[in-house]
């Protein structure tokens, strides 16, 4: 035992940079290569519910990455003291814990997006990016690295909706960030020209089209196929 | 050791514990700020019926406070449209979506009437809030009427739980348009509210009492018209009483 303990002393590791290579790599990889929604295919739901506008879509990918990073963060500080047969029950409570707050904190000072998101906002909890890094990550790694991975991860996924949601207001609502874009440019042709918005667009159906066009345009450039 | 029975359990009590004091915590800490935000929501539904969206939207916090509070008085009514003067009875206070579970004779029935701009005694209309079910959960909302008690000024029109793209369009001002300019009473005086029709892209433009409908969105089309109709039936007295003065003066 004791001579267990007197090895690990010796062997003293010069500390990692704060963002070193590998730690890069963790906040990178989840962007384009290993994208939750485009290649691990998680999280779909969402994507296609909140995407008809860019403002309610980016309050929902800030809160998305505030919780993913911070529960990969927080189970990760937990994960040597987590009994294995109710790891999966902890690490919900803790999700929904964070909403929770999440909500808390959007009905007080965004009352009107907490209106328009409230359900979407309370099913974060079952997103499945959330659970997965958690699982997949958080319960093997440290803190840290953790929070980097959730941050990827969160990030991935929001760059996603928020492409999705801007094609969507842009041709649903002939609008960005609800500045009415398809109006200014009618007007440079002339009274009687009027540029025409889809309705489909609003629908989930259009954020499947697109999301679609994505992952097409994705992999086609990465060359990834499904095995 | 962290296989055993006893420490899941103590693991998982003083988690939850933990958790819960965090909830807690959040909750009283925001409370104050969350209460701001549903009285200045509030607000602004029943600014809605009188004026545009936009207009609301463009306003701060602030701004629309000052203009509530110059422009909105209350009363309160029981049933028979006799007003409630009890001490601390008001009109921002009833919570109406409480009061719904009383008998309809036990209810308070709160009245916003909006004046004219620097003339606080001139009233330019009467907003009736209402309440009842959609299709999955509440609805309500606010409906304003012009002085002679009979055309509809504005409506405002919310929901907790209806369906993205369907029966939540209720809330969308288009929606809301339709309704503008028509008639709750017929010309004989009985009380025969608005309908609101199955199917869309009709035009209702000389029917005072039909609005065109929402498509796919039928049941929560039959929810606003079974609200207007027992709340204008339950503000019927006061309506009368207000109007029958009018229209004396203005057939002399």
């Amino acid at each position: 035992m004791s001579t267990e303990t007197l090895e690990k002393e010796v062997v003293v590791k010069p500390s990692e940079a704060l963002l070193s290579k590998r730690r890069k790599k963790l906040i990178t990889d989840p962007l384009i290569d290993d994208n939750p929604v485009t290649v691990q295919v998680l999280g779909i739901c969402s994507s296609l519910a909140v995407t008809t506008q860019m403002q309610p879509t980016l309050v929902m990918a800030i809160s998305v990455i505030f919780v993913v990073a911070l529960s990969n963060f927080a189970i990760s500080l937990m994960r040597n003291t987590i009994p294995a047969r109710v790891r999966i029950i902890v690490q919900l409570a803790v999700v929904a814990t964070l909403v929770t707050i999440v909500s808390e904190i959007l009905k007080a000072f965004a009352y009107d997006m907490y209106k328009e998101l409230s359900v979407f906002i309370g099913l974060i909890i079952t997103n499945c990016i959330v659970m997965g890094r958690l699982e997949a990550f958080a319960m093997g790694n440290k803190p840290y690295d953790s929070m980097l991975d959730g941050l990827g991860s969160a990030l991935g996924y929001s760059w996603i909706i928020l492409t999705v949601a801007f094609f969507r207001e842009l041709w649903g609502s002939g609008a960005v960030f609800g500045v009415p874009v398809f109006q200014y440019v009618s007007s440079w042709f002339g009274p009687d020209f009027k540029l025409a918005t889809n309705g489909l667009m609003v629908t989930p159906v259009g954020a499947f089209i697109i999301l679609g066009l994505i992952v097409w345009v994705q992999r086609t450039k990465t060359g990834y196929v499904e095995h | 050791m962290q296989q055993s029975n006893t420490y899941i359990i103590v693991y998982s009590a003083v988690l939850t514990i933990i958790l819960g004091l965090l909830l807690s915590g959040s909750a009283q800490v925001l409370g104050p700020w969350q209460q701001e935000a549903i009285a200045l929501d509030k607000k602004k539904q029943i600014l809605g019926a009188v004026i545009s969206a936009e207009e609301i939207a463009a306003m701060t916090p602030e701004q629309v406070n000052a203009f509530y509070s110059s422009r909105i008085s209350s009363t309160v009514v029981d049933l028979t449209g006799k007003e409630i003067t009890t001490e601390g009875v008001s009109a921002e206070k009833v919570e109406i979506a409480k009061d719904y579970k009383k008998p309809a004779e036990e209810r308070a029935y709160p009245i916003f009437i909006y004046h004219a701009e620097g003339n606080p005694e001139a009233v330019e209309s009467y907003i009736f809030p209402m309440y009842g079910a959609g299709l999955w959960d509440a609805i309500w909302g606010y409906l304003a009427l012009d002085t002679d008690m009979n055309t509809i000024g504005g409506i405002t029109l919310a929901h907790a739980a209806e369906t993205p793209g369907l029966g939540a369009r209720i809330t969308e001002a288009k929606v809301q348009e339709r309704y503008v300019g028509k008639k709750i009473f017929d010309e004989s005086g009985a009380l025969v509210t608005v309908m609101m029709q199955k199917g869309e892209g009709k035009e209702y433009g000389d029917d005072a009492h039909k609005v065109d409908g929402m498509s796919g969105a039928t049941i929560t089309g039959n929810g606003v018209n079974n609200m207007l109709k027992a709340y204008m039936g339950y503000y019927e007295s006061y309506i009368k009483a207000k109007s029958t003065p009018k229209a004396a003066v203005a057939a002399l």
